[in-house]
């Protein structure tokens, strides 16, 4: 993540076009992120890898503010990127902010 | 304040695991520096035979990658062998001219394979088996020559002359003593591998003694000493290993045959330790992996504790316990003969099983068993014990010899042993999560610990240490809930959704009073689906809760890429069909094209955003090789060709597929067409099977050849086509109907049981008529073939396939 600069934000998306639990990926120079809208439409994002084997988050099953890795079935917190019950890592998480329905991903 | 610098020589097993434990008590403590002289991280050798065997890959041995280095700070060093140790100054210098300064130092430098002085070994074509090198070396040699010959028959030498016959190699194993793996097997265990191996193909030379390995440039064969030769491309020499003490000898630590430790692994220099293969304790330097991990839990203990505390390591019992070529083999202790030894046998030739328990003065002092490993843990605790037997039965020693019950193995396990092999959860972490967490279902177990998560193949193991651990009797939930969000079962909440009309995945968890409102990637799936039976004509898909594989009408790979599977009717395929799918390969440089065991073709690696696009071109329907749902009907040849064939085999597999493709199933449903008993489309192993004979079907169900292989059983005999589909229809409507989401036909069948099956979907007219209808109305609304649906929705093609590039301003 070294590759983005600090401090930015950046437009990704409109909230209309994000499905509800249906994740976005969004690939920002080298990386890949996966945009969640929850059923109250509020926005998260994090790295589209899980802390396990890398599986891509964004085709995961979203439930609630928890999204379950495609490949091995890890739960991840959409909020901190962190992994549930018996697992162990993290992943990286970004803050978003959303203005006149356009998502923006606020860059480390 | 600084950290305390830590520096371990040698990136093996032994050392990485001393590092693991003592991260895990101390992550932040030390400041870490690994030496390895091999260009790789640190992987479990002991796996090595089955990378040669072909059972697995490099990248699958490797215990710690590359990137877990990084993430615990670790410096690692890799292709870089420390030179010299400078204890005065505590100080380790590299051959690549790096200098590092320690507080404590770890020597873990492992063993070099024993290469005897036998003129010619120094040819091309002459290794040893101890490292990822040499293994790969075997491969390539394969490649270009036919005959490999092994010098060494103990259990490092039968592993890579196995190794060697899976590359299609000729095999010869040349052994200096008269019996095969002599240290770990007495004479009549010996003899039955010997006799195992022979049939798998290899080729014995025993009491051979190699003098001189001949050839120009190249190895090509053996001069023995008593005056035979033997021809061979390919020289593997694997007679042993030596202690690899070389650094530490010139280092000036005190050393022996290896490097000389006290109780707490401590060597003749202050904050130098050794452990594992180069560590000497008690005269012993231990060569097996389960000792070596005893050592580097008390090195861990002494280097986190600062000071020597406890009793330290008292040496290891030496137990052998692997499978040599596909053979279960365990030996402890004293197992070979003595006057004073009494022994209790067990040697069944034609079984392939033998099994010998040595006692002495009525206590277990040793054993060895081959073809039935079931008593080791038992007989392992009764030598560690040395309890007194005089008073007990044989069937305390051999428990798999008796004809009372067997207590479950579990019970004998050592906490540290494994029970979860796909997720590494040993017996003690399952014991204290039951116990801590107060653990009453296996589901639960899986959730706490991630034992039987993956495979699920130790379910039964779990299951008995439940019972173990919870004591007799002791309620072990009846009701197995249908995940963690309820504590209704399956069955409750079909019965919910029926009885209150529910009609969405969100109410059903609403009004059923879910504990997580929005689900589970478990039940939001199994919602879905029970929705959609109980209301084909008009529930709506929720696709957001179908696993991404049905989302997106294509199979997950490893890496994030897809699988597209098109549908061949009955696995018959034609010119024009395969030119579309070489085009396609072609055009979106598809990476792997391969033929599923479904008889159809598999384009691998295919990346998301590509699907839509390789579906038009394709033009070809769904073959749902994702789905829970029907996925194939193999055929065999028929009797269009064949000329056993009784019956239109492809036919009949063709009109099935077409019939009910596309149709939802609580798990995947795999079917085969055979039109004769040889069974040519493996009917056996089908959930559903059927058999042509002259002048009627046999359908058989509840076959599995995944997991747990199961034969099918005969529903019954069908005397014509309409009577074949009509009871097809009606066994699976039942199995939609009744089976738990996830469940295949084999476990339904052995939950509910053949007869009951039978009852309803054969001999109940009314039931069986009424199933007939209820599965026409679901074929009536199975909706349209999913790929040509998306390829045309663009809405649909945003959402799920875009893949957004964001440019940086």
């Amino acid at each position: 993540m070294n590759s983005i600069n600090k401090q930015k934000e950046i437009a990704v998306a409109t909230v209309d076009e994000i499905a509800v639990d249906i994740p976005k990926e969004v690939i920002i120079e080298e990386t890949s992120i996966a945009i969640f809208k929850t059923k109250d439409s509020t926005i998260f994002a994090l790295e589209n890898k899980c802390p396990h084997k890398g599986g891509p988050l964004s085709q995961g099953i979203v439930s609630g503010e928890h999204v379950f890795c495609p490949l091995h079935d890890w739960k991840i917190s959409l909020h901190d990127g962190r992994a549930q019950g018996a697992d162990e890592g993290c992943t990286a998480s970004y803050g978003t902010r959303v203005e006149n329905n356009t998502v923006y991903l606020l860059l480390k | 304040m600084n950290k305390e610098r830590l520096v371990l020589i040698g990136n093996g097993m032994a050392g990485m695991y001393t590092i693991e434990e003592i991260l895990k008590q101390e992550p932040d403590r030390f400041e870490i520096t690994v030496f390895g002289k091999e260009p790789h991280p640190n992987y479990n050798r002991i796996l090595l035979s089955s990378v040669l065997q072909g059972d697995s890959e490099l990248k699958d041995i490797v215990l710690n990658d590359y990137d877990w280095y990084k993430e615990h700070n670790i410096t690692l060093y890799t292709g870089d062998e420390v030179t010299r140790i400078d204890t005065n100054n505590k100080q380790v210098e590299s051959a690549g001219g790096i200098v590092c300064a320690y507080d404590h130092l770890i020597v873990a430098t492992g063993s070099n394979p024993f290469m005897p002085p036998i003129p010619g070994s120094d040819k091309e074509g002459v290794i040893s088996f101890r490292d990822i090198k040499d293994t790969e070396t075997m491969i390539e040699a394969s490649k270009k020559y036919e005959k490999a010959a092994v010098i060494g028959g103990g259990l490092l030498g039968l592993e890579a002359a196995r190794g060697l016959l899976n590359l299609n190699m000729e095999t010869e194993v040349i052994h200096l003593q008269d019996q095969l793996m002599e240290r770990q097997l007495d004479p009549n265990a010996s003899k039955m591998l010997k006799r195992e191996l022979e049939n798998q193909g290899m080729r014995f030379h025993m009491e051979k003694q190699t003098e001189q390995i001949f050839g120009r440039k190249r190895a090509q064969g053996l001069h023995f000493k008593d005056g035979e030769s033997l021809y061979a491309d390919l020289v593997v020499i694997a007679v042993g290993i030596r202690p690899n003490i070389g650094l530490a000898e010139n280092s000036g630590l005190k050393t022996n045959r290896a490097i000389i430790v006290n109780d707490f692994l401590e060597t003749s220099a202050p904050d130098v330790y050794a452990v594992g293969e180069c560590a000497e304790h008690n005269g012993i330097a231990y060569g097996l992996v389960a000792p070596l991990y005893e050592q580097g839990k008390i090195l861990a203990e002494r280097l986190v504790s600062k000071e020597p505390a406890g009793t330290g390591y008292q040496g290891s019992l030496t137990s052998t316990k692997l499978k040599v070529s596909g053979v279960d083999v365990f030996s402890a202790g004293e197992f070979g003969e003595a006057d004073d030894l009494k022994s209790v046998l067990v040697h069944d030739d034609f079984d392939g099983v033998y099994k010998k328990v040595n006692i002495r003065d009525n206590k277990v002092v040793g054993a060895v068993l081959f073809g039935d490993t079931t008593d080791s843990p038992k007989l392992l605790n009764l030598i560690n014990k040395k309890e007194d037997i005089s008073e007990v039965g044989k069937g305390i020693i051999l428990p798999s010899e008796s004809n009372a019950p067997m207590e479950s193995p579990v019970v004998d396990m050592a906490n540290e042993e494994t029970i979860c092999g796909c997720n590494g959860v040993c017996k003690g972490e399952i014991v204290s999560a039951i116990n801590e967490k107060g653990l009453t279902s296996v589901n639960e177990v899986k959730q706490h610990t991630n034992a039987s998560r993956s495979c699920g193949g130790c379910k039964p193991l779990v299951s008995d240490l439940l019972n173990a651990t919870l004591g007799d009797g002791a309620a072990v939930n009846e009701v197995e809930p249908l995940c963690g969000c309820t504590d209704l079962s399956h069955e409750q909440v079909i019965e919910e959704i029926k009885a209150k009309q529910l009609s969405h995945t969100r109410e059903v968890m609403n009004v059923l009073g879910w504990k997580e409102p929005e689900g589970c990637s478990k039940c939001r799936p199994a919602l879905n689906y029970y929705l959609s039976v109980s209301k084909p004509e008009e529930y709506e898909d929720d696709y957001a809760s179908r696993f991404i594989n049905e989302r997106v009408h294509a199979n997950i790979q490893n890496d994030g890429t897809y699988s597209v599977v098109p549908r061949m009717y009955g696995g018959v395929t034609n010119s024009d069909q395969l030119r579309k799918i070489a085009d396609v390969a072609e055009k979106y440089e598809v990476p792997l094209l391969k033929l599923t065991g479904g008889q159809r073709i598999d384009l691998l690696g295919v990346n998301k955003e590509d699907l839509p696009a390789i579906w038009g071109d394709l033009d070809m329907p769904s073959g749902h090789a994702y789905g829970k749902s029907i996925r194939t009907v193999k055929t065999c040849v028929g009797e269009d060709f064949c000329r056993f064939g009784t019956q239109d085999s492809i036919g009949m597999g063709m009109t099935i597929e077409r019939k009910y493709e596309r149709l939802n199933t609580p798990h995947k449903v795999k079917m085969a067409v055979s039109a004769c008993p040889r069974n040519c489309a493996e009917s056996g192993i089908k959930d559903i099977g059927i058999v042509g004979l002259e002048g009627h079907w046999e359908m058989y169900v509840g076959g599995n050849g995944g997991v747990d292989l199961r034969g099918g059983e005969l529903l019954g005999k069908m005397n014509s086509d309409d009577e074949l589909l009509d009871a097809i229809s009606a066994f699976l409507q039942y199995y939609r109907e009744s089976a738990h989401y996830l469940e295949r036909t084999s476990h339904w069948i052995e939950r509910v049981g053949l007869d009951h099956v039978k009852a309803v979907v054969l001999e109940d007219e009314e039931e069986r008529a009424n199933l007939i209808e209820r599965m026409e109305v679901s074929l009536e609304h199975k909706g349209e073939d999913p790929w040509k649906e998306l390829t045309y929705n663009e809405k649909k093609k945003q959402e799920l396939f875009e893949q957004r590039k964001v440019e940086l301003v």
